[in-house]
C-alpha cells in the first residue's frame, strides 16, 4: 500500500512533514501524486503553468490600467508601481503594486489564477514575488511555495470555508494571506512548524473581516485590500521567522474562523446589503448597477 | 471525500475574473448543466438564489452561467462576451431570482433548460468557493456530484439487477467506481443513479448503458477542467 499523505489538520501536516523529514510543499506534492490522477512531473508542470499565469497577470496589470466591470478602480497597480516609496523599501512597494495589478485584472475579467479565490487572487503572487526578490531564488522555488500554500488552503477550505458568501472576507483574503504567510516562511527556510505559525498569525488577525463589496462588484474594498493583506502576510511570515508563535494553535484558529463565519450576519457575507455597500456612496453605486433579474436575451 | 482534495482546487482554476465562486463556479455549473442536457440548450431559464441573486450582476455570474451553457470553460476569454455568443448560437435565456431555502448554499442556481428536440432538464447547483461546485438536484432528485470525477448519470426503471448490470459494464471497461448513489421518489417509480468514476467514461460504455432494458436515459459528465 502506497502512503497517501492524507492530512485533515495543520497538526497532520506538521506530523507528515517532520515524520518524513520533508517540507510542507513536498507533503502536498506527494499527496497529489497519491490521488492517482497524474504523475509527479505532470503535476509540477501544471503548477508551473499556474505560476506563469500569475506572473502574466502581474505584468498585465502593471503595463496598462484595466477597465474593471464596475469602473470603481482604474490603474491602481500602475500608480503604485510608478511611485517612489517613502516609508517602505522597493520590494514592499513592488508587492503592493503587483497585488493591486492582479486584482484589478481579475475585476476587469482578465485571466488570473484563483488563490484560493479570484477576489483574493493578488495576494499570493505578489507576496511570493516579493519573497523571491528578497531571497534571490529561482522560479522553481516559487512553484514549490505554491504547493505549501495549497496544503494550507486545503486544510482551511475543508475544515472551514473559502467562500465569502459563507464566512465573509476572512474566508478569501484572510485565507489567501494565511497561505501566503506560510508559503513565504517555508520558502525562506522556516521549519514546517514555523511555517504553520506564520499561517496561524496571518489568519488569526483577519478573523471577523466581512465581505461588503460596493455595488456587488469585486472592486471596493477588494482590490486595495489585496495589497494591504499581501503586506500583512509578509509581517506574519517575518514574525514566524523570528521565532514568534501563535498563542492559539493553528487548528483552533481555523475552528474560531468557522464559528465566526456562522455568526456573521448575512448582510455582511457577499450580499452587498450592509457595511461599505450601504454607505451613502455605496448606495449611489448600487442605484446605478445592473440587476440580473431584469437580464434577458 | 473532502471537497478540496487537490492542490489545484486551491491554486486554481486559471480563470477569467472577477470571482471564483460567482464567475468560475458559475461557468462550471453551466457547463455541467449543458453536459447533462447533452447539447447547448435553445432555451434557458436561470433562477439565482442568495448571494448569486444579490451580487450576481456585478460578479459576472449571469455571463458566466450562459458561457458555461455554451460549453466555454471558466478560463475561456469568450466568457466576457457570452451574451453576444449566446445570441449567435440561438440560445434564448432569462434570469430570475428564487429562494431555495435557508439550508441551500448562498451561491446557488436552478437551471431549467430545453433542447432543440424538446428535452428538458432541471438542475440545481451550488458554487462552494474557489471554483469548486456541487450539483445537488437533477430533475427533482437529490444528488451530490462534484464534477471532479467523470460521472455517469442514469434514470431507469426501479427493477432488481439493473444497477448490477450498469456496474458490471464499468468493470468490463476497466473503469473503477469512486462513488455511487441511487435515489428514487417512491417504490416502483423511476430510479436515479450517479456513478463517479476514477477514469473517463468511454462512449461505447454510455451507449451500452442506454441499451440496458429499463434504462430511460444515461449521460456522461466529463471531469471538469
Amino acid at each position: 500500500m502506497q502512503p497517501t499523505y492524507r492530512f485533515d489538520t495543520m497538526a497532520d501536516l506538521v506530523a507528515l512533514a517532520e515524520g518524513n523529514g520533508i517540507t510542507l510543499a513536498e507533503v502536498a506534492l506527494r499527496h497529489e501524486v497519491a490521488l492517482g490522477h497524474h504523475d509527479r512531473e505532470v503535476i509540477l508542470v501544471a503548477m508551473r503553468e499556474r505560476w506563469a499565469t500569475m506572473r502574466r497577470s502581474m505584468e498585465m496589470g502593471l503595463e496598462a490600467p484595466q477597465r474593471t466591470m464596475g469602473g470603481l478602480s482604474h490603474g491602481a497597480g500602475q500608480v503604485m508601481s510608478g511611485h517612489r516609496p517613502v516609508l517602505v523599501d522597493q520590494t514592499a512597494a513592488g508587492v503592493m503594486a503587483r497585488a493591486l495589478a492582479v486584482n484589478e485584472c481579475s475585476a476587469a475579467m482578465r485571466r488570473i489564477v484563483a488563490a484560493p479565490t479570484a477576489g483574493s487572487s493578488g495576494i499570493l503572487p505578489a507576496a511570493l514575488w516579493g519573497a523571491q526578490q528578497r531571497l534571490g531564488c529561482d522560479d522553481e522555488a516559487v512553484v514549490m511555495a505554491l504547493f505549501t500554500a495549497a496544503a494550507l488552503g486545503m486544510v482551511i477550505a475543508n475544515r472551514a470555508t473559502i467562500s465569502g458568501a459563507q464566512a465573509g472576507c476572512m474566508a478569501e483574503v484572510g485565507v489567501s494571506a494565511a497561505m501566503a504567510a506560510g508559503a513565504m516562511a517555508e520558502m525562506a527556510g522556516a521549519s514546517p512548524d514555523a511555517a504553520i505559525q506564520a499561517m496561524a498569525l496571518a489568519l488569526k488577525n483577519t478573523l471577523g473581516l466581512v465581505c461588503d463589496p460596493i455595488g456587488g462588484y469585486v472592486e471596493v474594498p477588494c482590490i486595495k485590500r489585496n495589497a494591504i493583506f499581501a503586506i500583512h502576510a509578509t509581517t506574519a511570515a517575518e514574525m514566524a521567522l523570528a521565532g514568534i508563535r501563535s498563542f492559539v494553535p493553528a487548528d483552533q484558529v481555523i475552528s474560531a474562523m468557522k464559528e465566526i463565519g456562522e455568526a456573521m450576519p448575512k448582510k455582511l457575507k457577499e450580499t452587498s446589503q450592509g457595511g461599505l455597500a450601504t454607505t451613502l456612496i455605496g448606495l449611489e453605486v448600487m442605484a446605478k448597477r445592473p440587476r440580473v433579474d431584469h437580464g434577458q436575451g | 471525500m473532502a471537497a478540496y482534495d487537490s492542490v489545484f482546487s486551491i491554486i486554481g482554476p486559471i480563470m477569467i475574473g472577477p470571482s471564483s465562486s460567482h464567475t468560475a463556479g458559475a461557468a462550471r455549473l453551466g457547463s455541467l448543466a449543458r453536459a447533462l442536457l447533452g447539447e447547448t440548450p435553445v432555451e434557458a431559464r436561470l433562477q439565482l438564489h442568495g448571494s448569486f441573486a444579490e451580487t450576481g450582476a456585478g460578479h459576472g455570474t449571469d455571463r458566466a452561467l450562459v458561457a458555461g451553457l455554451l460549453g466555454f470553460s471558466s478560463g475561456d476569454d469568450r466568457l466576457k462576451d457570452a451574451f453576444e455568443h449566446a445570441r449567435d448560437a440561438g440560445l434564448v435565456w432569462s434570469f430570475g431570482t428564487v429562494n431555495l431555502g435557508p439550508d441551500v448554499h448562498p451561491c446557488s442556481v436552478r437551471f431549467v433548460l430545453r433542447s432543440a428536440a424538446g428535452e428538458t432538464l432541471e438542475m440545481i447547483g451550488s458554487s462552494l468557493g474557489g471554483g469548486a461546485v456541487r450539483i445537488t438536484s437533477i430533475q427533482g432528485y437529490d444528488v451530490d456530484i462534484s464534477g471532479d470525477f467523470p460521472t455517469l448519470v442514469t434514470v431507469h426503471e426501479d427493477r432488481p439487477g439493473l444497477v448490477q448490470e450498469v456496474s458490471s459494464l464499468l468493470t468490463d471497461h476497466a473503469v473503477n467506481i469512486a462513488f455511487m448513489r441511487v435515489a428514487r421518489h417512491h417504490r416502483g417509480a423511476h430510479a436515479f443513479m450517479t456513478l463517479e468514476a476514477d477514469h473517463e467514461l468511454p462512449a461505447e460504455l454510455v451507449r451500452a448503458a442506454r441499451a440496458i432494458p429499463g434504462m430511460v436515459s444515461a449521460r456522461a459528465l466529463p471531469r471538469l477542467a
